[in-house]
Order: structure tokens, then sequence, then C-alpha cells
């Protein structure tokens, strides 16, 4: 730890009613419940562990293979292998409780109800920082349509959960690039009541096996992930902060280091998640929050929240 | 599930040396804290290509021997066939040179209570935890046949080893250029007869684990497998690595095999249904049928029929 006063950096950041003592967090799916990584770093010491997204009911995932790597990521087709609400309450959260972590809990379903059903059920929880709502799921009410895709939809999600979620509990809505128009879909969550946005999911790709000349994944598509996307993550963060200058953003997508983290802060990020990256160092998302820090510092910012945005031209009326 | 789980940890480690071992590499590494933590059946997780590299996702590695005593602080050796671009970098390290590594990880053999006879299997590569339970075993009173099989005479490894850490030592190669040609398979009828073995432990490809897996519950004894499942993140977090297990209570699930194995006991795995999602699975997907074309993003004209309404497009 830097003990020079002139370097400290007030890392504290907001969504909403929660302030964060730190903006790095892990990302959903990628650091479970927080448990395992624990093993590795002080997971309090994080701004907040984002949990794998969790449904109403257990749910087995998709068959293997699951996974191919790909240049500087991977291709994911997991499927939200889960639990369900009551064992990971019961099992999950209680550890994350006891232990002392700052918890943002991701949700996700296959219907507007089953989202409700999960904020009724987390509702009188204790140890809930946030919420995430993981909206890049398939609508089975609409031909399997990704809920993140269609405005009307993603915003009729978010409504649920907010109607059903203590006010002071912050409810961030997790965005898919693979829209025409993302700052459309921000758009719909913000009207129905989202306190911020995490952005950005997996993009989807596919990955042909050359030696069997059949796809790779066992499901054929798969979410994208890792430093491979990184710039279009930067993106999805830029349109949408230069869209609603207000709303605070979770940025990720293929952040490994203090700097690619300081990219999404600059772009308009309140607070950056670490995912992908930490399958090849489980410390990954320590290091990047003391990087972090390190890079504010020696650009002689004495505050987070002075370099949110910074990269944006200054507002002229 | 055989065994407690690791504690593991990561170091900066030195390569003090790679020898070729026919189609194999040896690999030591200086690996300080490592050693007195390993058991056999625990693997090492390895990031590959430096620093900068595009190969995110670390390579995974049977430990071989560990020597807590070594000069080096603690030494740690895997046996590496190489196969693609991580494990062709791995093997073309040098002396001096460092990797990134992270033991142990999973949950090692457990040995049995009284010193019964034992069987061990590996196949190719699979042979390197082998000979280091071989030794525990013994030391515990067991008499052990040792077992390796491989397609051909180049990818048996450890025979001289073999020899000395095991009772008896049987080779196999499907060509038949050394040993009996055939499976291992075809060897383990005979051997249990002879010595009332009660556990065969077996590492290797899923197929010969399988394999064992049934002539084991065909005698009414028991078998632990190490298996090799494609994973990601090898410390749990990720749920690339899983294969369908059934519980103590009966119920199958889709378990994690870099943290509740990598060894499981072979009546527990349903290996016919790896690669699959039984229907009977924990959360499986209820079998209904989506009639019409999706029209998501994602819906692509070729994909497969979907197993349930939900199973297509959320990849994420
Ligand atoms: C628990 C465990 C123990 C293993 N022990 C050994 C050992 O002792 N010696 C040895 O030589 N190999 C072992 N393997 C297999 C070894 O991990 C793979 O051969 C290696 O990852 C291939 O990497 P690559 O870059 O050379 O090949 P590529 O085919 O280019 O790898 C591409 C991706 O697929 C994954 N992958 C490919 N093949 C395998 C495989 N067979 N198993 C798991 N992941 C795979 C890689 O990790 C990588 O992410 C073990 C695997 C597991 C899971
Ligand atoms: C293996 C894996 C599992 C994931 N599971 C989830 C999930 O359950 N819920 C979710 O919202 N995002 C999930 N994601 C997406 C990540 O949270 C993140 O948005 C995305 O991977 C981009 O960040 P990254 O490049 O840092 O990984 C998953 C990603 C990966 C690689
Ligand atoms: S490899 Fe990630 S959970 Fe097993």
């Amino acid at each position: 730890m830097n003990t020079t006063p002139v370097n400290t950096v007030d890392m504290s950041t907001t969504f909403g009613h929660l302030e964060l003592a730190a903006p790095v967090t892990t990302a959903s799916g990628c650091a479970a419940a927080g448990r395992e990584l624990d093993q590795f770093f002080d997971v309090t010491q994080l701004g907040a562990i984002v949990t794998k997204s969790i449904m109403l009911n257990a749910r087995s995932g998709r068959p293997t293979l699951r996974m191919a790597e790909t240049p500087s990521g991977m291709l994911n087709a997991i499927g939200l292998q889960g639990p369900g609400i009551e064992s990971f309450i019961e099992n999950d959260l209680a550890w994350l409780r006891d232990r002392g972590a700052t918890t943002i809990v991701s949700i996700a379903g296959g219907s507007i109800q089953e989202y409700q059903e999960l904020a009724k059920r987390l509702r009188h929880e204790e140890g809930i920082a946030a919420l995430e709502v993981n909206i890049s799921c398939p609508n089975v009410a609409n031909r399997g349509e990704v809920f993140a895709c269609n405005p009307i939809e993603a915003g009729g999600v978010i409504h649920a959960v907010r109607r059903n979620t203590n006010s002071r509990v912050p409810i961030l809505a997790k965005l898919t690039p693979d829209v025409t128009d993302i700052t459309q879909i921000a758009k719909s969550v913000i009207d129905a009541g989202a306190d911020g946005i995490s952005v950005m999911n997996t993009t989807l790709g596919v990955v042909i096996d050359t030696t069997t000349m059949k796809p790779a994944l066992a499901n054929v598509t798969g979410g994208l992930s890792g430093p491979a996307i990184r710039p279009m993550a930067v993106r999805c963060v830029w349109q949408i902060h230069q869209a609603y200058p207000d709303v605070p953003i979770l940025g990720m997508g293929g952040i490994g280091s203090g700097l690619d983290a300081l990219q999404f802060i600059l772009a308009g990020a309140s607070a950056v998640s670490v995912g992908t990256t930490t399958f090849n160092d489980p410390t990954t998302p320590f290091r990047v929050q003391v990087e972090l820090e390190e890079a504010l510092a020696q650009r002689g910012f004495s505050s987070l929240r002075d370099a949110i945005g910074f990269a944006h031209p200054l507002e002229t009326d | 599930m055989p065994s407690a789980v690791a504690d593991p940890i990561r170091v900066e480690a030195e390569v003090l040396s790679v020898r070729r071992v026919g189609e194999y590499f040896v690999m030591a590494f200086a690996a300080p804290g490592i050693a007195e933590r390993v058991s056999p059946g625990h693997f090492v997780a390895i990031a590959v290509g430096g620093d900068r590299s595009s190969m995110l996702l670390r390579r995974s590695f049977s430990i071989y021997r560990v020597d807590p005593s070594g000069s080096f602080g603690g030494t740690l050796e895997i046996v590496v066939g190489p196969k693609g671009a991580g494990t062709q970098w791995l093997v073309s390290r040098r002396p001096g040179d460092m990797v990134n590594l992270i033991a142990p990880l999973g949950r090692p053999f457990s040995l049995p209570v009284d010193p019964v006879a034992c069987i061990l299997v590996g196949g190719g590569y699979g042979a390197a935890p082998m000979f280091a339970l071989a030794e525990q075993l013994r030391e515990r009173g067991s008499h052990v046949d040792l077992v390796l099989g491989a397609a051909t005479e180049s990818r048996l490894f450890g025979l001289v080893e073999g020899r000395r850490a095991a009772t008896t030592l049987t080779t196999t190669t499907e060509d038949g250029s050394d040993g009996v040609q055939g499976r291992v398979t075809d060897v383990l009828p005979d051997l249990i007869k002879q010595h009332d073995s009660q556990v065969i432990y077996g590492c290797g490809p899923m197929g010969m684990l399988q394999a064992i897996a049934g002539v084991a519950s065909d005698h009414g004894i028991a078998s632990q497998c190490a298996v090799e499942e494609s994973m990601a993140c090898g410390v749990g977090v990720c749920m690339t690595c899983v294969l369908p297990v059934i519980g103590n209570d009966g119920v199958t699930r889709m378990v994690r095999s870099c943290t509740e194995g990598p060894v499981f006991f072979g009546d527990q795995v349903r290996w016919s249904d790896v690669g699959t999602v039984p229907d009977d699975c924990l959360g499986a997907p209820t079998p209904t049928v989506v009639s019409a074309p999706l029209q998501g993003r994602g819906a692509l004209p070729d994909e497969p029929a979907p197993r349930g309404p939900v199973s297509r497009g959320g990849v994420r």
C-alpha cells in the first residue's frame, strides 16, 4: 500500500443510493460467488462481488463443450448453470454476508414474471448492495428473443424488478452489444427505473473446429469475451455516457489491467467489472483495482470521480 | 467425492529442466510452497504464451512428482504431450525461464483405509500421477499392480520408474509395439483375480476411464478416475468443466471437474452421458419443443433443434 499522501486517490464511486468504496468488481459468471477467488485475494477489498446470474430454479446449463479459446478471448455457452435462488440465498449470499463482501446480486429469467419473482424473493434479504439484472436471456414468451434486444421487453423487465425492490437498492440493467443502437435500449431501461447500466455482456460468435469440421461448442453459438472485445465495450460505454451523462455505468469487456480499466472510466464508466481475464489469473480483479489507483494518481487525479467521462469533449451549451 | 479440497497458491516458477521422453516432455519447475501441499491426483494450471499472450486460458496438467526438500526450495514436475499452441510454447521453455503456475488444484485420489491390493492404470501421459500414488499405497502395505497403456510404445510413459514404484508392471499397446497387444482393460480381469484387488485407480483418456469404471463395477470393486475435461479457469469460477455425476443422494448434477474432481468414483460418473445434459439431471431443461423458428438475434439457421424453450440465444 502506498502511504505517500500525494498519491492517494479517493476511489469511491456511486450508483444511485449505493456508494462503493472502490470501483472494481468481478463480472457476473466469472467469479461464481466469490468464495473460490477468496483463496487468492481478500474479496472484501474489491468494490463488489457481482455474483453469477441466478435464476428461480436450479439449472443444469448446456452440454459440453461449453468453451473455446479464441485470440485474446474465449467463446462460452455455459447456459446459466446454477443452483436456483433458494440455494443461492442459503449458501452463497450467506457466505458473502458472513465474509463481509460488498455484494451485487445478478438475476436472470426467462420471463418478466421470473425476474419479478426473483426480485420479490431477494427483497427482504440482507447484504445486497445492488441488483444487476442480466437481460441477455431469451424471452420464452417471445420465441426466445433476447430481452436486451427489444426496448419494450427490456424496459418491462426493469420496471418489474424496480417495483419489487427496496428503493434504496439500486438496479443495474445489463445490456448486450448485439443491437443496432445501444442507446435506445439504454433509454428504455433508464425510463423503466434502472439506476445504472452494466455494459457489456458477451457478443455472439461461432468457432468451427477444423479437425472435426463441426462447430466447436455443443451449443454452436457462444458469447465472446475477453480483451478481444474491449474496444467494442469501450464504445458502448462511450455512447451511453454521451447520451445519458448522469446515468452511472458499470463498464466491462476485456479488462485485464489498470490502464484497461482507466479507458472505461475515461469513456464514462463509474466502475468496472473484470471477467474473463480472471481465468488467466485469479488475482486479476484485485490487481486491476490497485493499478487503476496508481494510474489515476500518475495522471494527477485525486478522485476517481473526476476521471469519469474525462475523455469526452467538454459540454458546450 | 474423494479427499478434501486443495489450498492452491499461485507462483512464478523457474523452469529447471525440460527432458524429452518418447513423445513427451518432462518439465521440472522450482515451485516453492507447493510441493508440501500436493497429493497424487492434484493438478497444476499453467499460464502460457508469456505476459502479452493472446492465449488467455491456463493449461492443466496432472502433477507427476514433487520434492519439498529439493535444493530449489521445492520442485514440481509434469509430463507434457504437446498438442496445440499452448503446450508447444510450454515445452519450448528453457531452464531459467519463468512460468506462472497455480497448484495444487482439485481433489486428489483417496487412499483405502486398509492395505488392500490396488490396480493403477495410466493411459499415455495419464501415467503421470500413478508413480507417486503407487509409492504411497505400497508404503501403507498395499500390493500395487501398475498397468500402463498407450497406442504405441513411444507413448508409454515411465516404464523404468513404474517397475520400481509398483509391485508389478504390465504394459499394453494397441499396435503391440510393447507388452500386451490391446487395451488396458484386456489385462484387468486377470489382475483383479490374482490378488483380489479392491480398487482400480485410473488416469487417461475419457474412453479408457469409462472402460475401467465398467470393469471395476463388473467385478464389484471400487474405481477412482481422474477425468480430463476442457477447463477455462481451473479454480471453480466458470462452470465450463462440468460432467454429469450422481451424488450420494442419487441425484445427477453437472459438477465441476476442476474443484469436485478431477478424481471421481467411477460409479458416480455417467460416462455415456458425458457431453450431454441427461434429462433427469438436476435443473435439466424440460423437454418441450419450440415449434416456430426463432427470430431473436443469435438464432442461426443451422443450429440444431433446441433442447428446451430457453436453450437458445441465452449464451451469456
Ligand atoms: C485435469 C487435467 C489434467 C491434464 N493432465 C495432462 C498431463 O498430465 N499432460 C498433458 O500433456 N496434458 C494434460 N492435460 C491436457 C492438457 O491440458 C491439454 O492438452 C492442453 O490444455 C492443450 O493445450 P494446447 O494449447 O496445446 O492445445 P489447444 O488444442 O490449442 O488448446 C485450445 C484450448 O482447449 C483446451 N484443451 C485442449 N485440449 C484439451 C484437453 N485434452 N483437456 C483439457 N483442455 C484442453 C486448452 O486448455 C485450450 O484452452 C490435462 C487436462 C486436464 C483438464
Ligand atoms: C464463462 C462466462 C460466464 C458468464 N456468465 C455470465 C452470467 O451468468 N451473467 C452475466 O450477466 N454475464 C455473464 N458473463 C458475461 C460477463 O459478465 C461479461 O459481461 C463479459 O464476459 C465481458 O467481460 P469480460 O471480457 O471481462 O469477460 C459471463 C462471461 C463468461 C466468460
Ligand atoms: S474450469 Fe472453471 S469451473 Fe472448472
